[in-house]
């Protein structure tokens, strides 16, 4: 009797466990199991489907995934060749993202990746990729470090030196500010890069820093920084951080009595910020890669067709990048000589403006992209276009 | 004198959560010697299920709530973690009880592994992060030499305190809790004595739960922005409140409430008068410290080891 109650319980908890791992194990593919010949080429991405980030790695996937859809319907590339393509989530852990990425390149034998958002990953999955010499783009890493890695790593976005003068430039020029805190996550190489751009820049304007305060990913307690930061008197305070611990550093800042500006990068971009943080981070805003609010008609038919797909969503800065990115991609298969590894690299690195839903895109010789910033405000929940800063 | 104060009280506010997980740990241990690893997973489902209850549920106007919200989502939630404490000690642990320690040990790996992963699955509490319903209006109760303090925060170090002495009268002064006390000196001579471990055991499983789900309610009143599940901010507290019970003596009521605290207040004055990129450091520094100088922590007492 209390043999066989045993054997129940161990099946109950190993089934539990089996339910769980197909529950995790998360790898799609669009692929309908029809026959694969020579007309299918297969395109291997990898995001943060969960975890801390996983609003960039959903929003990005369904950005790319109508970018497939649109292609392969207009009759694919290189005359008639399908494009499929294979996600795998990366956990937003730089070590998964490692293994994601060589699975796609051993098991699924990808010809290009496209993937990640946060800095850390392209790098872990990029090291990867250049190794075995796959071409990969990423459409939204912003630390130059990731494209330094090798020939076969692009990116279709500024960088973060860009970044953090772009934010420097709007705060004296625009809100007249003179004196600003800075608090990063010490843990994130987007973070940090930010922050080393916008110390750089913003004493150059004539401007003064009054303080770098730090953080690290997952920390939920910062009083003692904001604190700090609230005695000092700022002008504005500098975030450049992901969403997360942004909205709790808004939320406490309110309740710390700290009334300045707040500022940040497109690491704030998710509809996770404003509601969780609502009322505290009003006001405040942050630099991005496009406004849904831009008039030219290839962004008016971008929403439309995101809105169309996706239960009327309006796709953010990460959907409009990773659209791009495989536009990007297609084109450039169409311009490559072969799809070998350094025939495809070369097109995608000799892309001239090429004309995207976030701007004109030209990749320099460090194949990183040069294009305008806006800035955006939150105003009542919604992420309101404020203005364009250009490069120069 | 602002900022110091301002520093107390946060450190206390966290000490009673650390205090109130670092319980569940000491009293599994102290019954059955070996350290429960899903219990940072309770905690983090105690959190959790406060905001399901709190915004889900239907019983609160997430918008509007009325004063019967903060008992109800509390006491809610406290009673289902309870009870998934228990189930989790039956399926899991109940069926090792008489096997190698390692092996329990194990279990409750596999068990925490089960929880932090198989509750991101969509249906459940998914993979990201939420906004925990404002219960209570951020009130100033009173402000001390140009520091506030806020409701929020006498609120949780309240409750916190009410649970602890409910436990220790529980403990110390009532026929279950001398039941308690006797399996957990001798099991086989509490069952000669006609008290039923498994029972008992239960009732521990249950406790430690709800008290969990208590720290996990407070938490997520103070920092309403609630981590995801698989995120690993809530394994870092319930290793935290492990140190605390570590500090305070492990299988030591008393220990653990003492360890919560001082683990709380040595974090916070650290970020606020240190570095705050060394936070965990202070608290890691601590536990190396007290295993040095006092290995069985600061309560407790040294154990003559059965042979």
């Amino acid at each position: 009797m209390s043999v066989s109650f045993h054997r129940a319980y161990s099946f109950l908890i190993a089934a539990f466990g089996l339910f769980t791992l197909i529950g995790c194990g998360g790898s799609e593919s669009s692929s309908e199991s029809a026959s694969s010949g020579a007309d299918k080429i297969k395109v291997g991405q990898f995001y943060a489907l969960s975890g801390e980030q996983a609003t960039f790695g959903i929003s990005s996937k369904k950005g790319s995934e109508l970018a497939f859809a649109e292609i392969n319907a207009a009759g694919g590339v290189r005359g008639g060749a399908q494009l499929e393509h294979i996600t795998f989530d990366t956990r937003g852990i730089p070590q998964e993202t490692g293994n994601a990425v060589t699975r796609l390149i051993n098991n699924e034998k990808v010809v290009a990746l496209l993937g990640e958002v946060a800095s850390s990953l392209s790098d872990a999955g990029g090291q990867v990729a250049q190794e075995y010499r796959v071409p990969m783009i990423t459409p939204a890493s912003t630390n130059p470090k990731v494209t330094q890695i090798g020939d076969m790593v692009h990116r279709i976005c500024f960088i973060d030196p860009f970044q953090g003068f772009v934010v420097a430039k709007f705060l004296k020029e625009n809100k007249n500010a003179t004196k600003v805190a800075v608090l990063f996550d010490q843990g994130q190489a987007y973070s940090v890069g930010l922050k080393d751009a916008f110390l750089e820049a913003y004493p150059k304007m004539g401007g003064e820093i009054l303080t770098v305060q730090s953080y690290s990913s997952g920390d939920q307690d910062f009083s003692a920084q904001l604190t700090n930061i609230r005695d000092l008197k700022p002008d504005a305070i500098f975030i450049p951080g992901y969403y997360t611990e942004v909205a709790n550093i808004a939320l406490q800042a309110k309740r710390l009595g700290v009334n300045t500006i707040l500022i940040g990068g497109d690491g704030w971009t998710s509809e996770k910020l404003t509601e969780i943080a609502g009322d505290s981070i009003e006001g405040a805003y942050y630099s991005n890669h496009y406004s849904p609010e831009d008039s030219r008609p290839k962004v008016q038919e971008f929403i439309k067709n995101f809105k169309e797909a996706y239960g009327g969503e309006t796709p953010d800065a990460m959907a409009a990048l990773a659209y791009d990115s495989v536009y990007i991609l297609a084109d450039a298969m169409n311009r490559a000589e072969s799809l070998e590894p350094d025939d495809l690299a070369a097109a995608i690195a000799s892309t001239k403006d090429f004309d995207g839903v976030t701007g004109k895109i030209t990749l320099n010789a460090e194949r990183n992209a040069e294009k305008d910033a806006v800035i955006l405000q939150i105003q009542n929940g919604e992420s309101r276009f404020v203005t364009t800063v250009s490069p120069n | 004198m602002k900022a110091f104060i301002e520093t107390l009280i946060n450190g206390l506010s966290l000490g009673s959560v650390y205090a109130l997980i670092a319980l569940g740990y000491t009293m599994v241990y102290g019954i059955l010697k070996f350290i429960n690893f899903a219990h940072a997973n309770v905690f983090m489902i105690g959190a959790w299920l406060s905001y399901i209850l709190a915004s889900k549920s239907g019983f609160v106007n997430p918008e509007d709530p009325n004063l019967l919200a903060i008992p109800f989502v509390l006491l809610g939630s406290m009673l289902i973690c309870g009870v998934l404490g228990v189930m989790i000690e039956k399926l899991a642990y109940a069926p090792l009880r008489k096997a190698e320690r390692l092996n329990i040990l194990i279990t409750a790996i596999g068990v925490s592994l089960l929880l932090e992963n198989g509750l991101q699955l969509d249906f459940l509490f998914g993979t990201q992060p939420v906004g925990m319903p404002v219960l209570l209006e951020n009130s100033v109760v009173a402000t001390v030499a140009g520091a506030k303090v806020f409701l929020v925060d006498v609120l949780g170090i309240s409750i916190a305190l009410v649970l602890m002495t409910s436990l220790h009268t529980l403990v110390f002064h009532t026929q279950m809790g001398s039941a308690m006390r006797a399996v957990a000196n001798s099991p086989q001579n509490a069952a000669l004595m006609g008290i039923s471990a498994g029972r008992i055991i239960g009732m521990t499983f249950f406790l430690g739960s709800a008290l969990a789900a208590a720290a996990g309610f407070f938490y997520g009143m103070k920092y309403s922005g609630l981590q995801s599940p698989g995120n690993t901010t809530w394994v870092l507290l319930g290793i935290k409140a492990f140190v605390a019970a570590v500090v305070g003596g492990i299988g030591n009521i008393n220990g653990a409430v003492l360890g919560g605290f001082l683990i709380g207040l040595i974090e916070m004055f650290g970020v606020a008068y240190l570095r705050p990129e060394y936070k965990d450091v202070y608290v890691f520094a601590i536990l190396i410290v007290v295993l040095l100088v006092k290995p069985t922590g600061i309560l407790g007492k040294p154990e003559l080891e059965k042979v």
